[in-house]
């Protein structure tokens, strides 16, 4: 498998591709249901993640509930 | 001799807020714990059912487990997703999209900040995303500056609830002016959470006794030295607060009114 680039989470970054958003999650050993993802300013839905594959260049940003008041 | 405590005089009804009812006042933020133990505790001893959370990027170093679903239930607690550090309604409306993906309602607590050093509201900010994110079919809970105006407006843009603040985020200072918020809160007929600012027990009460439906606080309890214990307090605060605004309390007066009899004393 080779390598793509990507932004992830606003820092330039080499992931393994072809491959689908899940496949990113999996990759970073993430559970998709406790992470949300979004592509290119787009959120993607969870059943979509799946189906959706990664382009070079593409931006990627993976958020979650922290503590906050 | 035996005494009895005699039932509690409840006077409350619950507090509904878009729609969804809730048994307690008082509603607490997941940050700035020492430790996680310290904020499950203080959650508990707190009685709450709304807890407050934040949205952020994944640490993708993984040096710690930094989610805070790690630590709490959301079966047991009513979470409601903040917007904080949002400096625009464009960020603040992004924000709140992320949280409802997480899956949980589609309630937010909305902040729109306008200044760095003392965290107040934009209030433009702020109407701008409460109209857009009503129209996306959000519940905004609207943190806002103790100011009648902002507040109406908020009203009428949609907002489930308002949200004033009694002083500045973290600042403990306290109820800064309880006649606006006390004014806030006759004329708004969505409900109104005090959020921000309180310090201690007595900041709590008091607040309550303007009238108000609720408190929102995060940092006197974290940084309380026993967080879980002001947390109790903060309950019965509350509680005391309002069972105190729906007694009614009696008149102020500049001059003594004696409680004895003034007949029957002796010549």
């Amino acid at each position: 498998m080779s390598e793509m680039a990507i932004v992830l989470n606003g820092e330039p970054r080499r992931v393994p591709g072809p491959a689908t958003l899940l496949d990113l999650l999996g990759h970073l050993q993430l559970d998709p249901r406790t992470v949300v993802v979004e592509l290119n300013r787009e959120i993607v839905r969870r059943p979509l993640l799946a189906a959706t594959p990664l382009s070079p260049g593409d931006s990627v940003e993976l958020v979650h509930f922290v503590g906050g008041g | 001799m035996t005494t009895t405590l005699a039932p509690e005089p409840t006077l409350d009804t619950p507090l509904v807020i878009g729609g969804r009812s809730f048994r307690s006042r008082l509603m607490v933020g997941t940050g700035k714990y020492r430790t996680n133990a310290d904020m499950v505790h203080s959650i508990e001893a707190s009685g709450a059912e709304i807890v407050t959370v934040a949205v952020r990027r994944v640490d993708l170093d993984r040096t710690k487990e930094e989610g805070v679903l790690h630590h709490l239930s959301p079966e047991q607690y009513f979470l409601l997703a903040n917007t904080a550090g949002c400096y625009s309604a464009d960020e603040a409306i992004r924000y709140a999209r992320l949280a409802r993906e997480a899956g949980f309602n589609d309630f937010v607590k909305l902040e729109v900040i306008g200044d760095r050093e003392t965290l107040l509201p934009d209030g433009e900010g702020l109407l701008t995303a409460t109209r857009e994110l009503v129209r996306d079919g959000f519940k905004v809970l609207a943190y806002t500056n103790d100011d009648l105006i902002t507040a109406l407006r908020l009203q009428d843009a949609g907002a489930a609830a308002v949200m004033p603040l009694a002083s500045p985020i973290g600042s403990g200072l306290g109820l800064l002016n309880p006649y606006s918020i006390r004014t806030i809160k006759r004329r708004l007929s969505v409900p109104v959470i005090v959020d921000a600012g309180v310090g201690t027990a007595s900041d709590a009460c008091l607040t309550m006794e303007q009238g108000v439906d609720g408190i929102l606080m995060n940092t006197a309890l974290a940084e309380a030295r026993e967080p879980a214990a002001m947390a109790y307090a903060m309950r019965l605060a509350v509680d005391a607060g309002r069972a105190a605004f729906l007694a009614g309390r009696m008149p102020r007066r500049e001059v003594a009114m004696p409680s004895s009899p003034v007949r029957g004393m002796l010549e």
